[in-house]
């Protein structure tokens, strides 16, 4: 009896998170994108534009030296550092902006985070998607070796993005500093993870280290995925569990925690 | 039925912490018309936002078995960067109520005209007030918290205000913080004052004054 009780209860909250959040989403994109021009179409045309460009540069300079096809090296790295960098980011400043809306019961903290980031991942995916498929048309983009491992590298790289930003959202909004803090510390941490290089390139000794970085090993995974036997990529998925699983704890502590600390406008 | 458990809420300042509601109890029935009184900073707007779920109280227990408003108060509920309308849309979705029925009702009783296209955050207090009231109008409470707000306005606003929901809404419950003693003496068949994080009950309005006048 109590079991049917509490499925009821569970299906009704269901309905009322799915409510809250499909608002927020909305309520995001009005503010983020507006209503003029092309409006939502921002979400993943902002994200092509820059890696389209980083494309054009490097082809340019041609820096690239390996018999590796350079165009799907960019696009891999590129659309793997805008996921968790624009997934994160967005963090920082969910709270300030939405804090009015706290006054109704059922939007909580952490809806603002969820929506913000389902936002910035479904971005940054469909812009991965359109840009693949378009090279892919044109003949400058492999068709993926392995779609599953590239779809399993992304998730866990969306998986750990949410993580981060619930974390670290969470901390700027009791301490302002962490949200510039984490800009910084985004852009040095730019050439450590994963997107410029493979780790099969770098010294041994270094490999291990690498490894330790979970961005590294989600990249590698999603150029295995693409490109299969012609790279030899390093990476451990057991690893990237553990932490993933590490972080969705302090994650869900970080916003229970300023959940009761936050207070409506 | 709204019931309110030894609720503790405490705030974090720079001088310590700062205990605002001390071991709160309160029992509120459907159709209750209940004031509340209490001096500037006693807590009032917090006990509001903590019976409204808005807040979530340190210690104790809040258990709700009616639809209860959001806080009806200056403040609040509406995002800045967004027009009356999308805010409207936007508490409609959150409460599952539809835009047909409410958006029309919203216009006409908020009076915002044109201003209902403009961003919030452009709006003067009074007309966050009218708009808050509207859109509490629109969607189907069984209690509403309100939080000053009825003292804004002309006479007309309050006359449509009382028309709205002292008249057409007389069966639900309602939780009022007024400074206006007539205020909560003409709406009101119960009143509490709030004093050092505790909540006194008295079955009149005028015991409750009384001992307010006494503090």
């Amino acid at each position: 009896m109590e079991f049917v009780v509490q499925r009821a209860e569970l299906a009704r909250s269901l309905v009322i998170q799915l409510r809250v959040l499909g608002a927020l989403l909305m309520r995001e994109i009005i503010t983020r994108y507006g209503r003029h021009n092309i409006g939502f179409m921002w979400v993943f045309v902002e994200p092509m534009m820059f890696t389209g460009g980083v494309i054009a540069v490097w082809s340019l300079v041609h820096t690239h030296s390996t018999k590796l096809p350079l165009i799907p090296f960019v696009v891999t790295g590129y659309s793997t550092v805008l996921l968790w960098r624009n997934t994160i980011g967005r963090c920082g400043n969910a709270l300030e902006p939405n804090r009015a809306l706290l006054h109704h019961r059922n939007v909580r903290v952490i809806d603002f985070f969820i929506a913000r980031l389902l936002l910035e991942i479904a971005g940054a995916s469909i812009s991965f998607m359109t840009l693949s498929t378009l090279l892919g048309l044109a003949g400058l983009m492999p068709l993926p070796d392995d779609i599953l491992k590239m779809i399993i590298a992304w998730l866990l790289l969306a998986w750990l993005s949410m993580c981060l930003g619930m974390v670290i959202g969470s901390l700027s909004a009791v301490w302002e500093p962490a949200d510039r803090i984490w800009h910084v510390l985004s852009y040095l941490f730019l050439p450590l993870s994963g997107a410029f290089f493979l780790v099969d390139w770098i010294p041994a000794r270094a490999q291990r280290l690498a490894l330790l970085v979970p961005t590294v090993d989600c990249t590698e995974l999603l150029r295995e995925g693409l490109f299969g036997a012609r790279i030899h990529a390093h990476y451990n998925l057991f690893f990237l569990f553990v932490v993933n699983a590490a972080l969705s704890l302090a994650a869900l502590l970080a916003v229970s925690r300023v959940s009761i600390t936050v207070e409506g406008e | 039925m709204i019931q309110l458990d030894s609720v503790v809420k405490r705030y974090q300042t720079r001088a310590g912490t700062h205990t605002v509601l001390n071991g709160v109890n309160l029992q509120v029935h459907r159709g209750d018309k209940i004031g509340i009184l209490g001096r500037n900073g006693a807590g009032k707007s917090t006990l509001i936002r903590i019976m409204s779920g808005a807040e979530l109280p340190n210690a104790g227990r809040v258990t709700r078995n009616m639809a209860v408003s959001w806080p009806l108060a200056f403040g609040g509920a509406f995002q800045g960067s967004l027009t009356g309308l999308d805010n409207v849309r936007f508490i409609c979705r959150v409460y599952g109520a539809r835009f047909r029925k409410v958006i029309p009702f919203v216009e006409e009783f908020s009076e915002l005209g044109k201003y209902i296209r403009e961003p919030v955050k452009t709006y003067s207090s009074g007309m966050r007030a009218r708009l808050a009231f509207a859109i509490s109008m629109a969607i189907e409470f069984d209690c509403f918290l309100i939080d000053e707000v009825i003292s804004v306005g002309d006479a007309r606003f309050h006359e449509k205000c009382r028309r709205e929901l002292f008249d057409k809404r007389c069966d639900r419950a309602m939780i009022i913080v007024s400074h206006e003693p007539h205020t909560i003496r003409e709406h009101c068949s119960r009143a509490c004052v709030l004093n050092a994080g505790l909540l006194h009950e008295f079955s009149d309005v005028d015991a409750a004054y009384a001992h307010y006048s006494s503090l």
